[in-house]
């Protein structure tokens, strides 16, 4: 018996796809992924309408499906995350009922409790045997860990793999097992390998966000999380990865051994593994080929899937254990809510991803931003999409300030005692001001576009329609 | 002064403007910025600025802005206007 | 205070606009090496315009200009000096005569957009074999003169050897640059080290200049600016003990003692000059609100 099909359109009349059902994607292969693209291309050819997908995030590259959309073969879109191209369309109204919005503990969460159902899961799979085990870790389109996509498996009616990069029964080291998989595709290319991870992850070489980084990494010295023990999440961008450097050298300096680190993985955070600063990395999603090799040779680099990393319906999931995580932000409000799902224009452009998830559950939250971008002063009086709620955000580091949230009285005071440059948030929004000029207020009226959930399922915020 | 020639100062990079100014009968002003928005009143206002200290009443000035802060405004002006006007 | 004096282009408005943010106890705008030829009017009118815009955030700034064989440096000077600029850098400087030429044309700058005479200093930059030889001279050419710098790059071409890490080929250079300051009355600043990531080596070569009597240090990469501001700091220890001497003196002052001592030791003038020092700098370093 074998669970291999002949095409793409063999699996999607096997598993009984119909008008009006939920099929799902993970993100793993990032801007490189051709299986999105390849799945809704073939339903449209077979003229299904009316399709509900739920993709873990949508890059760029998934730009077709605006297309899909706008033919009704799409009707229906759940992402955690959504690149400016499809974004922009999403924003000028293409799609008639709102997008869903949700975090990568979120909608792990939502699917494992039956919240968000799936009807049919197709998961890219760079390596898989023909009965549907399978893994990240190898193929020529590797990506390293599939963590995102074990929820998928889990919880959807039917589950149709798709690999080009088949491996004789079984495959040993497999991530997701055969039990949970109906049909086997075998294609030529599940994506593009230059841009499913990048070569190298670099630090940034841009002064200020050089210079944010070294304070966030003293607001970490001054936090008291910095000891034996500690764990870090910190982002793949080169400011993100500056924060870990610096984290690097106190380490070194003060002899602390960390226990895990986690979040999207670099080369830069193996490194710090194999050098002995952290025992562990919790790795639900690889960035860089570094990454890939070592989840692939390295007991202590271990995968997770997004129930383990951040579901808020398991019993317990490991962003509760993070000491301290740090993070982005597009706009931030006096009152320390993040927007990382629209730019100050209100147009679409990323979604929460772990945001509110780390954010919750890190005992220390930092953003890092710069003050002003392009002009446009960081801080406003309220955030045009309400990602993560201000009360879970312990800190934000500018090159020009760092403010704390009043509810951490005591960190405020070790940020001070140690000279750092402590200023109210609306001290901060007046520098800013005075610097770009007040921006004149965005406003957009139109109908929703997009229902930005909480981890828990709650509405926090609406994406209105650019007029 | 007066534009005499086609000339250009700044860049297409982040806090940068790019000012192109080419002579013409009348003053025409167009200006494209990614804070259009947010700012498109305090940019104009900045280009006026600078073309009336100079006492220039006629050209085609473009500005492709890119969240230039008023001061690099003025002296990307200052520069495309040196380079491309004469006293008259 | 300037422990560190961070290197900014002068046509990239993105630094300029941050670089009172970057933590360095001044900054240079250059105008000569990082701005090419064609484009050396919009850096210097970028320049200018910043400064408007930077008066009153607090930080030191210098401008360092295009050296004197140059057809540009008359140019810099007249876009500049109106806006007060606290110090100009003159480059490739050889003499005492260059630092007057230099002098002579900020006074008339000066005269003309009627700025008091004597605001804006001058940190020439010593970079050529002859400038080594002739370091009391320029450090004595004029009053404005703030200090002078040493420029290891250009200095070790016009010696005919190679800048090492180490930097044993310049070691000369620094010793006679630091007493010919010394002698005058003046700073002595040492040159960038140029390997953005050897941390290691930045350390070595900050300790090297420090030992040597250097007041403060260039640097090209923000990265290198804590490493050298901290080993250019007085440690806890020397402002403790720098208190304690002030205590000291105060308490024999009330008691009307003609000779003070501290832990067995007399307070004679070095350790009271030392201990102003270390207090001025705690007070730089911790006393305003932007530390």
């Amino acid at each position: 018996m074998s669970k291999l099909v002949g095409s793409v359109r063999e699996a999607v009349q096997a598993v009984g796809l119909t008008d009006g059902m939920t099929i799902s994607f993970h993100h793993h292969l990032r801007n490189g992924d051709y299986v999105l693209n390849m799945v809704l291309a073939e339903i449209a050819g077979m003229g299904l309408k009316d399709l509900n997908v739920n993709a873990s995030s949508i890059f760029d590259v998934h730009e077709p499906i605006i297309e899909h959309i706008k033919k009704k073969v799409v009707t229906g879109l759940e992402v955690n995350y959504m690149g400016g191209k499809v974004g922009r369309a999403i924003s000028e109204g293409i799609l008639e009922k709102p997008v869903i919005f949700r975090s990568h503990g979120g909608r792990a969460g939502d699917m494992d409790r039956g919240a968000a159902k799936v009807d049919v899961a197709f998961i890219a799979a760079p390596c898989a045997d023909d009965m549907g085990n399978m893994s990240g870790k190898y193929g020529p389109s590797a990506c390293g860990s599939l963590g995102y996509a074990f929820s998928d498996a889990m919880c959807a009616k039917k589950v149709v793999v798709i690999t080009d990069h088949l491996v004789p029964y079984p495959l040993l080291d497999c991530s997701i097992p055969e039990g949970y998989v109906d049909v086997v595709v075998q294609v030529d290319k599940i994506g593009d390998a230059s841009r499913i991870v990048s070569g190298t992850t670099k630090i940034t070489r841009d002064p200020v966000g050089l210079r944010i980084a070294y304070l966030a990494s003293q607001v970490v010295k001054h936090s008291g999380y910095l000891k034996d023990g500690f764990s870090f999440q910190t982002g793949a961008g080169g400011a993100s990865l500056a924060v870990a450097k610096y984290v690097e050298e106190m380490m070194e300096k003060e002899g602390i051994k960390g226990s895990f680190c986690m979040g999207g993985i670099t080369g830069y955070l193996v490194s710090m593994m194999e050098k002995g600063y952290f025992e562990t990395i919790l790795d639900v999603q690889c960035f860089d080929l570094a990454a890939i090799a070592s989840i692939r040779d390295n007991k202590n680099h271990q995968e997770i899937s997004a129930t383990r990393y951040a579901s808020p319906a398991a019993k317990s999931c490991a962003v509760d254990s993070l000491d301290v995580v740090i993070l982005g932000a597009t706009q931030v409000d006096t009152d320390f809510n993040v927007n990382v799902h629209t730019d100050s224009n209100g147009y679409i452009m990323g979604g929460s991803g772990g945001h509110c998830d780390t954010a919750k559950g890190a005992k220390l939250a930092i953003v890092v931003a710069p003050l002003i971008r392009a002009r446009l002063p960081l801080i406003v009086d309220q955030v045009l999409c309400k990602s993560t709620p201000g009360e879970t955000i312990d800190v934000i580091v500018t090159q020009r300030g760092i403010a704390v949230n009043p509810k951490n009285q005591k960190l405020k005071e070790a940020l001070i005692a140690a000279h750092l440059p402590v200023k109210d948030i609306r001290e901060l929004k007046r520098m800013a001001e005075e610097i770009a000029g007040v921006p004149k207020a965005v406003t957009c009226t139109g109908r929703v576009v997009a229902n930005v959930l909480y981890r828990d399922g709650t509405l926090m915020d609406t994406i209105r329609k650019k007029a | 002064m007066e534009i005499v020639k086609n000339a250009a100062a700044g860049t297409l990079e982040s806090s940068d403007v790019l000012i192109c100014v080419e002579p013409a009968d009348t003053l025409q002003i167009e200006i494209q910025s990614v804070v259009a928005g947010q700012y498109m009143d305090a940019i104009r206002d900045a280009i006026e600025d600078v073309l009336a200290k100079a006492q220039i009443k006629t050209g085609k000035i473009s500005a492709q802005d890119r969240g230039a802060l008023d001061c690099v405004i003025r002296a990307r002006m200052e520069t495309a206007i040196l380079r491309g006007g004469s006293q008259s | 205070m300037r422990r560190t004096m961070l290197f900014l282009p002068g046509n990239t408005p993105n630094m300029l606009i941050n670089g009172d943010t970057l933590g360095a106890d001044s900054i240079i705008y250059d105008l000569e090496d990082a701005v090419s030829p064609d484009e050396k009017d919009a850096a210097r009118i970028l320049v200018r315009n910043t400064l408007k815009y930077m008066r009153g955030k607090g930080c030191e700034i210098i401008i360092r200009i295009n050296p004197i064989e140059s057809d540009y440096w008359q140019a810099d000077l007249e876009e500049v000096i109106p806006c007060k600029p606290d110090l100009i850098m003159p480059t490739k400087v050889g003499s005492g005569q260059d630092v007057q030429i230099v002098a002579e044309a900020i006074t008339a700058l000066e005269k003309r957009a009627g700025i008091p005479e004597g605001s804006v200093g001058i940190l020439p930059l010593i970079e050529t074999a002859l400038g080594v030889e002739k370091a009391f001279d320029i450090a004595s050419a004029s009053p404005r003169v703030a200090g002078i710098f040493l420029g290891g790059e250009d200095l070790t071409a016009d010696l005919h050897c190679k800048r090492t890490r180490e930097g044993q080929e310049i070691f000369y250079s620094r010793c006679r640059l630091v007493c010919a300051a010394r002698a005058c009355g003046v700073e002595a600043y040492d040159t960038p080290f140029t390997d953005v990531e050897d941390m290691l080596g930045l350390e070595k070569d900050t300790q090297l200049a420090k030992s040597l009597g250097f007041s403060g240090k260039a640097v090209i990469s923000p990265r290198h600016v804590e490493t050298v501001n901290a080993l250019f700091s007085p440690t806890m220890e020397e402002i403790e003990y720098a208190h304690d001497v002030m205590d000291a003196i105060e308490e024999g002052r009330r008691q009307g003692k003609g000779v003070i001592s501290l832990r067995g030791k007399m307070i004679d003038a070095p350790i009271v000059k030392r201990a102003t020092q270390v207090l001025e700098m705690e007070r730089q370093m911790f006393g305003g609100e932007d530390v």
